[in-house]
């Protein structure tokens, strides 16, 4: 039988706004069939965004959704934690929004390790805006700001994640659907700030641009050159030049939470 | 049982007053001249069970109030000019998804980093003006340490019961002066708390104007599904662009204050009843302006006082009739002359404006004051 998506969400809220061939579809199937796994209430669960097509995600789905300003989704999910953290808080969001103009949101609640599930959708590239390179475009990429190619070097999100102090980071791609909830279920029962990195396709401003003839491509590209850590360990570095490493790159159960460790200053304030 | 007295400098009465209006969320970032509310709801609000976070910047702040302000929390920040410069984008969030929340501004000297420890009182267009977008703000500007306390209070009650933003500024030296303050006791003064849906969660829409002009705000975790955006929404919050509703919403929230001028108004008049010059001055410039009105009596001058508490919405009313009653009002306000044009829009024309601005990091003194007042008249 087909997977019940539907009463997950929101009545009449499709179509969506992605362009055909978008991967952001596919992570949010993936954020379903975890949340569904987690066996969340949808009423104590807070979805939070910040701007970009990857930031519409919350609006569809049938729970407590903030769509907030860009850049600004960690910020305001850390709020929502500390005064309630009862509450299970998933973010969401692209590229340029979480690392670009929200990049200290997202380095301090990584340091922090506040009991969060953080789903970044990295298209590598600034989609809703019509495709100007962010910090996630591959150097010599083209985009609607780069011309000439891309004098840039990228930010390796994950890798900046553990350097934050997340407590879970993990990373899969669009072309993996079934990894993409299995990730998200292991973030999301984590306790601290997980980071689940997902690698996706913009076909409409970067896969045209980047001679990637078809959405087909863009996912055999992603296939092609993602490879599982265990399988990483392997291989040599020449080998491994221009692959991205999946699955679960760092879980560290020691390090204590933010809202437990709040929760000790208030016992210390009463004079407990 | 005697009440409980103390000296207290105005930045610590802030905080006092925030935990006595119920306030359990402060979400913030060290800037000179504020920073003593930080430092004192660090203190006092886990003593509550209440939250304090210091962020990662001033954006990130105003985040985490919005936020938690969305679960039901009474929420605040403080800050200063350069920080409520970066506070802006998100007061324009919390305008238009009409989250409640306070944001303290002790005034410094400006722009830019300015006269840190100086005393200002040049974010007052700002407070008004500085987000981007049609939208309406409520600002309020105590002069003394008691009245800090008091209008902290009122602060979250307007947040409360108008669903939105509201600013306290006050000037630096308001901020560091001690003073004697008296605690008000529980239930003296009026705690307004926000109201709850009468709608359950099946059917509650968050921005339902048949609610009134507030729809009551439900809280994230309580039962309550709905969705929050800084996009232009329809009733049940969710993205439109359609012309007629984006138009109804826009007006609505900024009705809800234009509306209630007279709920929110608050102003002190001193010896106006028979005055023909009136010195129109707020904060800290509102004292030495006390001070001159005495002395001009003194020498015969039929010098008053008024002395706005809320600054936005602006008192037009009351101005446009003093215009018509005296021959001058002088402002006086520790900036280059912003106040003056509210004041000079509200006269019509019915009597001579004139300013008396200082922007050096000292006090405006009664002497000056005095000596404009002369001047014009």
């Amino acid at each position: 039988m087909a997977y019940d998506y539907e009463k997950s969400i929101r009545p009449g809220k499709l179509p969506h706004i992605w362009c055909p061939g978008c991967g952001h579809g596919i992570v949010m199937k993936g954020l379903i069939r975890a949340m569904d796994t987690c066996g969340l209430d949808r009423k104590n669960t807070a979805i939070v965004s910040g701007i970009g097509c990857a930031s519409r995600l919350p609006g569809y789905l049938d729970a407590c959704t903030l769509h907030t300003a860009h850049g600004r989704a960690a910020a305001f999910a850390t709020g929502v934690k500390m005064a309630k953290p009862e509450m299970t808080v998933i973010c969401c969001g692209g590229d340029g929004d979480g690392t670009a103009i929200g990049g200290n949101h997202f380095i301090h609640a990584c340091r922090r390790n506040i009991d969060m599930t953080y789903v970044l959708m990295n298209n590598f590239i600034y989609g809703m805006t019509g495709g100007q390179f962010s910090p996630c475009t591959p150097t010599g990429a083209k985009a609607s700001t780069t011309p000439y190619g891309n004098p840039d070097p990228i930010f390796d999100i994950s890798k900046l994640a553990i350097g934050a102090g997340a407590t879970f980071v993990a990373r899969t791609t669009a072309a993996h659907p079934r990894e993409i909830d299995k990730l998200i279920v292991q973030g999301i029962q984590h306790k601290g700030m997980s980071i689940i990195e997902v690698l996706d396709d913009c076909p409409t401003t970067y896969g045209r641009r980047n001679k990637f003839r078809s959405v087909v491509d863009m996912m055999k590209h992603l296939k092609a050159n993602a490879v599982p850590i265990k399988a990483a360990a392997k291989m040599t570095a020449e080998q491994l030049q221009g692959k991205f490493l999946t699955g679960v790159l760092f879980h560290d159960t020691e390090k204590p939470e933010y809202c437990a460790q709040y929760a000790e200053v208030i016992k210390k304030a009463q004079g407990a | 049982m005697a009440k409980k007295v103390a000296l207290l400098q105005g930045n610590q009465a802030c905080a006092a007053g925030a935990v006595y209006a119920g306030c359990k969320f402060f979400g913030g970032y060290p800037i000179t001249p504020s920073t003593e509310v930080a430092e004192e709801l660090s203190i006092s609000l886990p003593k509550v069970g209440g939250k304090f976070i210091q962020m990662e910047d001033e954006i990130g702040a105003m985040a985490s109030v919005i936020g938690a302000s969305l679960t039901g929390m009474k929420s605040l920040t403080a800050t200063s000019g350069p920080g409520v410069s970066l506070k802006q984008e998100l007061i324009g969030y919390a305008c238009i998804a009409e989250v409640p929340c306070v944001i303290i501004n002790v005034m410094r000297g400006g722009p830019s980093t300015g006269m840190p420890t100086g005393p200002g009182q040049s974010d007052v267009m700002q407070a008004m003006w500085g987000t981007h977008g049609d939208h309406a703000a409520i600002a309020l500007v105590p002069s003394s340490v008691q009245e800090i306390f008091s209008e902290t209070v009122r602060a979250f009650n307007l947040a409360e019961k108008y669903r939105m933003p509201v600013q306290v500024l006050f000037d630096e030296i308001v901020g560091h002066m001690r003073e004697r303050i008296v605690f008000p006791e529980p239930g003296e003064l009026e705690v307004i708390d926000r109201e709850a849906p009468t709608d359950g969660p099946d059917t509650y829409k968050p921005y339902d104007s048949t609610k009134g002009q507030i729809p009551p705000l439900a809280s994230f975790g309580s039962g309550y599904k709905f969705h929050v955006t800084g996009l232009n929404k329809a009733d049940d919050g969710f993205p439109t662009t359609k012309a007629s509703l984006v138009d109804a919403e826009e007006r609505r929230q900024v009705d809800k204050v234009m509306d209630n001028v007279a709920d929110i108004e608050s102003n002190e008049e001193y010896l106006t009843e028979d005055a023909e010059v009136v010195i129109w001055a707020f904060g800290s410039t509102a004292r030495s302006a006390r001070y001159a009105v005495n002395e001009l009596r003194k020498e015969g001058i039929k010098a008053g006082l008024f002395r706005p508490i809320t600054l936005w919405p602006f008192p037009t009313k009351r101005t446009a009739e003093l215009a018509v009653q005296c021959k001058a009002i002088v402002v006086a306000e520790m900036n280059l002359g912003q106040m003056i044009h509210e004041v000079e829009r509200a006269a019509k024309g019915n009597c001579v404006v004139a300013g008396e601005f200082r922007v050096d990091g000292e006090p405006i003194n009664p002497a000056q004051i005095m000596k404009k007042v002369k001047e014009v008249l």
